[in-house]
């Protein structure tokens, strides 16, 4: 990835990718512990288990797969002492498009995540972990893989770890192409070795009935990074670096028509929206102007340019007053997105310019919401495939008159009726295109 | 209520032709690649494959089951597809009906019942890679090995007449910084244009 082998940007700050991108740094163990590696780990065997989970809370520290529940109060889920076993599964199905992220943290730096697993594992009693890698990673697998057997062979792993009397082991297991098992219950129905139909909440919360029917806490690549982080910064002044609900650094992954796209490691609410494109990723292409973004991965309802956001905010009297607030000026935070009406997400920043056809961009999402139906939910197995149908067919120009309507009709009928959240984000890209973007389908009609 | 006679029952069979089941039945065999003939695939594992699936099994204490996916990933890589005969002897090492391994080999994307060609080229169709030019690069690949790029995905991989290279559209590869890019067996190649598809086909003809 070219933009990772410049010098950060000024706007970056890289915690979590510090080390991947140094030069010459290697995947393997003993370049790991040169640069500190594991250090952390011995330091949480001293601590209370207890203070561990308070810390991650205290560190204001989100999920980074695209929910964004508070990894903190997920953990106090957990009851330490409850007799039953406990699982962590690591999310590293990194599928959501215009999601690049843990795929580098996964290929050059893999201790960091393992030693952020074996912190985890300690603070939630758990003895038995799995890293959840979507085989399009095949070569991660592997390295992972090594990196589990150098971390077992230096005591980091296995049972009774650094002399801790604490026994905690750790396997890769390797997707097989679905999108769906990116979805948390879905994920844990894969690893059971069964079709990953997610299971509904409740009563199937992971952390009540995970992993055979076990409490399990499911965290993302880099989520599991940050623990590391937090525990080496301190959680004070790891949530100084973001926005009070929203602690520490976001990997923003830039994508589409800009000048430099890439990940950008960034404090949460550290840049706004047109500080990311216009400064960090270098702007348009010459000679383009801004057309459309989506903000958080392609479930994220799409922004236009020029659009303004009515917000409020604290006043100086500490009354809530109304503000509007331009596109480019959105602080790119969990709370700011979600006042403007879409999601921070998984940090997937996709940027259209004005050579884009938005028909055109919905079909090929459409297309791959179709294709990533599991199946399981009759409103989502049906209407994912109509909107592509619909969709495809005015790209032809063969759409009718009624199409935007039913289009329309067919998403509001999927969102909440389904038993997971893909029936949200197969439907809110079609509804937020045809608010945001209602010219684009009209040309296209016979 | 419908009066059902011995004369109904007779006048249904008879109006159904024989030879209709027959051929659709026939029609089943043909399409089912699992039944196409060749030694089976469970009568030549060799000895490091079963190494390598007794170490898998290990890893899920809990529940055999689990180790579905990684066996079904070990049979794949080694034989390149699953047959028949692939599922049942999974089926039967982790105590389970085949049925709970034809439902994996059929659900996921990744498992193929029919062998693909030497190099598998799977280029990313999703919104970045479509927007810096992936339908003209899959044309591109397509062209150059002889494959219709008309060719339905969803059946059967496309591959080429010299069984070289299987062309697959997939979804978001997660590289979206460097679209468009494409997965040629292991190797990730990014930022790719049409110009580098000789050179990338000529890296994976032997």
């Amino acid at each position: 990835m070219k933009s990772l082998l410049l010098p950060p940007h000024a706007k970056e700050r890289r915690v979590v990718f510090e080390n991947a991108w140094t030069q010459g740094y290697t995947p393997d163990i003993e370049c790991y512990e040169k640069h500190g590696g594991y250090a952390e780990l011995k330091k949480a065997l001293g601590m209370k288990p207890e203070e561990i989970v308070d810390e991650v809370k205290k560190a204001n520290l989100r999920g980074r797969g695209g929910a964004g529940f508070p990894c903190g109060v997920k953990w106090g889920f957990i009851k330490r002492d409850d007799g039953k076993a406990h699982y962590l599964v690591c999310n590293g199905d990194e599928s959501e498009p215009g999601t690049f992220k843990d795929r580098y943290i996964l290929h050059n730096d893999p201790h960091q995540l393992i030693e952020g697993m074996a912190i985890a594992a300690y603070a939630l009693n758990v003895h038995l972990a799995y890293i959840y890698i979507r085989c399009e990673f095949p070569k991660a697998a592997e390295i992972v893989t090594r990196a589990l057997q150098e971390a077992r062979a230096k005591g980091y792993l296995g049972k009774n770890i650094l002399g801790s009397g604490f026994d905690v082991d750790m396997h890769v297991h390797q997707g097989a192409a679905a999108y769906i098992c990116g979805e948390e219950t879905s994920m844990i129905e894969s690893l059971e070795g069964k079709r990953p139909y997610p299971r509904i909440k409740p009563p199937y919360f992971p952390a009540v009935l995970g992993l055979y029917m076990s409490p399990t806490i499911v965290n993302n690549v880099e989520t599991l990074c940050h623990i590391k982080q937090i525990l080496k910064i301190g959680s004070a002044e790891y949530s100084k670096m973001g926005t009070p609900g929203d602690g520490g650094t976001r990997v923003m992954c830039v994508s589409g028509d800009v000048v430099r796209p890439g990940p950008y490691e960034i404090p949460a609410g550290g840049v706004t929206l047109g500080e990311l494109i216009y400064d960090v990723c270098g702007g348009l292409k010459p000679g383009r102007t801004l057309k459309a973004i989506i903000p958080g991965g392609s479930s994220a309802k799409v922004l236009r340019a020029g659009e303004t956001f009515k917000t409020k905010i604290k006043g100086p009297d500490g009354e809530m007053i109304d503000k509007e607030i331009p596109l480019l000026d959105l602080v790119m935070d969990a709370a700011s997105l979600a006042a403007a009406g879409t999601m921070i997400g998984s940090g997937g920043v996709m940027v259209m310019d004005d050579t884009r056809d938005m028909l055109w961009a919905l079909n090929n999402l459409n297309q791959f919401y179709a294709h990533e139906s599991c199946g399981q939910c009759t409103p989502c197995r049906e209407g994912s495939l109509w909107m592509n149908k619909m969709t495809t067919r005015m790209m032809a120009g063969d759409g009718i008159a009624q199409d935007p309507a039913t289009l329309q009709n067919v998403a509001d009928n999927i969102a909440g009726r389904t038993v997971c959240a893909f029936g949200e984000a197969c439907s809110w890209p079609v509804q937020s295109f045809l608010a945001k973007f209602p010219e684009a389908f009209a040309v296209k009609l016979k | 209520m419908t009066l059902r006679t011995p004369f109904s029952d007779f006048l249904l069979i008879s109006l159904f032709p024989i030879s209709l089941i027959f051929d659709l039945f026939k029609g089943f065999m043909d399409h089912h690649p699992a039944s196409s003939s060749g030694p089976r695939q469970a009568d030549q594992i060799p000895a490091e494959l079963l190494v390598k699936i007794d170490e898998a099994v290990t890893h899920y204490p809990v529940s055999k089951r689990s180790a579905s996916l990684p066996l079904l990933h070990l049979w794949q890589n080694h034989f390149g597809f699953i047959d028949e005969s692939g599922v049942s002897w999974i089926a039967q090492r982790l105590e389970l009906e085949p049925i709970n391994i034809l439902e994996l080999v059929t659900f996921y994307p990744w498992f193929r019942q029919e062998a693909p060609g030497k190099a598998i080229i799977r280029i990313c169709r999703t919104l970045s890679c479509a927007m810096a030019g992936s339908y003209e690069l899959r044309e591109k690949f397509c062209h150059a090995v002889g494959v219709d790029p008309a060719a339905d995905h969803h059946h059967g991989l496309p591959t080429s007449a010299d069984g070289k290279y299987s062309i697959e559209f997939v979804e978001c590869l997660a590289s979206c910084g460097s679209a468009p890019v494409c997965l040629v067996n292991d190797d990730l190649h990014e930022d790719v244009t049409e110009a580098d598809v000789a050179k990338i086909l000529s890296q994976y003809a032997s």
